[in-house]
């Protein structure tokens, strides 16, 4: 196997066959609580995309000076001094996103997805891989808080980019009632259910192992 | 000597053999429907037809596309999931309310489980939660038209108001009677718990339902009535009377607490689950923020059926107890 081939995949895997969301079922609180609008699921993919970069570059340089029985805790250190300068960057510049992610932002902190890559990749795999395995996970629970934040926002609200009045889309005019529950908790557990049996029984139709 | 005449059949089991499938059984359940139906009809006319075709045509539709089957009415329970949501509706709901409730029931409340015997929560009832917290400006509050007896042409959705339940002072308003025979605003079906109790012991006496979930149901929800309901209608036990009659627990109790497939299957088990449902419901309507909680006590204990089974299980006959 050539080198590019190796990049190659460590950076589909994260999206498709191990997407965290859809394959691994991994930070189901974010993907829960936070995709009530398109803008918020991928505002909160975007910044955990960031911290899971980030960490798995800091975690495999610093690989080798970690003693194993404290790793952990290492870990946890190197991802909370990322998720700060995170919430303190979207708090300067993206006060109506961090005011709508709420405790979700600090919460990226005990994210599974996360520790999940620094303990069983980037604690292991050379700088350049975890790099790019960051970005393909990021990716792919990116996109994967995107999907579900789009069915979301159009069944339960009838828009896309709410929920600001000004950017909002009303795709269905006036009289669209929209259906509440998609809007709610409860809905975005059964919204969720929906999404994963059908990209099982898509995994199943492509033969993707 | 002895010469058996009739030859002995040596086979294996199953030896008892019954004539009852499936589809007869929930063609029963359609006949002692058919009651509570024609009393909707009777009493809010054309809109109350409507929406029952539409439901049940939509089930049996989703049901047949799903299972890549031509066969329409199939085994029946797809008809019987429609026409029961159908009667826990308004009478002025818009057509695709409808649709939506009944396609979810199918598909969210039965078939992403593995169809007929598989699914965990009621359908129906699961069709009626999402359409409640989805559309609950449709589904409660001041939206129940007064029932015009034998007037099918007029547009029931002129005059609305609350169900009995509402308050004290609106339940007031309608006599004893009216509420047993079902001239009230409400749900289709469940207005009429006369209709609803012929379907009952129908259904009782071909022994497709135990009398235990609807006894403990409505038993506990005429006790607690009774004893917290607030003493309105002259005295404690007209007040217990009342919540029986008012509201879905009559239709509840016989058709939606029965279902074979969600509730538990030992005896004991099937008292304890209708007394449950009796509880939950009058701890919604005594001290909830919402009128009616037939519905999610009825969701709620679904999900405790297999705690309830496996915590009755009788002992087999001739067996010992196990030493602990």
């Amino acid at each position: 196997m050539n080198e590019s081939n190796v990049y190659l995949q460590d950076l589909s895997r994260g999206i498709i066959k191990e997407n965290p969301v859809f394959r691994l079922l991994l930070g189901m609180c974010p993907v829960l609580g936070v995709t009530a609008f398109l803008i918020n699921g991928l505002g909160m993919g975007i910044a955990a995309t960031a911290v899971l970069v980030a960490s798995n570059v800091v975690i495999s340089a610093l690989k080798n000076f970690i003693p194993n029985q404290v790793r952990i805790p290492c870990f946890i250190v190197v991802i909370a001094t990322f998720v700060t300068i995170i919430e303190m960057v979207l708090q300067a510049f993206q006060p109506v996103l961090y005011e709508a992610l709420g405790v979700f932002v600090p919460l990226i902190v005990v994210n599974c997805v996360i520790l999940g890559r620094a303990e069983a990749f980037a604690s292991r795999k050379p700088l350049f891989r975890s790099l790019i395995d960051g970005i393909g996970v990021g990716i792919g629970f990116t996109l994967a808080l995107g999907l579900l934040a789009l069915v979301r926002e159009v069944a339960g609200q009838g828009t896309i980019m709410g929920p600001d009045p000004d950017s909002a889309i009303h795709l269905f005019g006036a009289g669209f009632e929209p259906m509440g529950l998609f809007g709610q908790p409860a809905g975005a557990f059964i919204a969720l259910g929906l999404l994963l049996g059908i990209v099982n029984v898509l995994f199943k139709r492509f033969k993707i192992q | 000597m002895i010469i058996i005449e009739e030859k002995l059949v040596v086979s294996s089991s199953p030896h008892m053999r019954s004539v009852e499938s499936i589809q007869s059984v929930m063609t029963d359940v359609l006949i002692a429907l058919f009651p509570a139906a024609l009393m909707a009809v009777l009493l809010f006319g054309y809109r109350a037809l409507i929406t029952m075709v539409i439901s049940i045509i939509t089930a049996m539709l989703i049901e047949a596309v799903w299972r890549r089957k031509r066969d329409l009415f199939s085994d029946g329970s797809a008809a019987v999931t429609g026409l029961l949501l159908a009667l826990t509706l308004p009478a002025a709901v818009p057509w695709w309310l409808v649709v939506v409730g009944s396609a979810s029931a199918i598909i969210i409340g039965k078939q992403v489980f593995g169809g007929i015997g598989y699914n965990i929560f009621n359908p129906a009832l699961v069709g009626r939660a999402i359409l409640v917290v989805s559309w609950g400006g449709h589904m409660a509050g001041d939206i129940w038209p007064s029932p015009q007896p034998f007037a099918f042409g007029i547009d029931v959705s002129t005059v609305t108001g609350a169900t009995a339940l509402a308050a004290p002072e609106i339940a007031m308003t309608f006599s004893f009677s009216e509420l047993f025979i079902g001239n009230i605003p409400g749900s289709l079906g469940e207005t009429s718990a006369l209709a609803l109790l012929i379907g009952g012991i129908w259904l009782v006496y071909k022994g497709h339902i135990d009398y235990r979930i609807p006894g403990g149901f409505i038993a506990t929800v005429f006790v607690l009535g009774a004893a917290f309901g607030g003493g309105f209608y002259g005295n404690q036990l007209m007040t217990g009377l009342f919540h029986v009659v008012a509201g879905g627990v009559v239709i509840a109790a016989i058709y939606m607490a029965t279902d074979f497939v969600t509730t538990p299957v030992t005896p004991l088990g099937r008292l304890i689950f209708g007394i449950g449902c009796g509880l939950i419901t009058m701890l919604i309507r005594l001290w909830g923020t919402l009128p009616e909680g037939v519905t999610f006590a009825i969701l709620i204990m679904n999900a405790a059926t297999p705690i309830i089974d496996n915590f009755t299980i009788p002992r087999q006959f001739g067996g010992v107890n196990k030493s602990a």
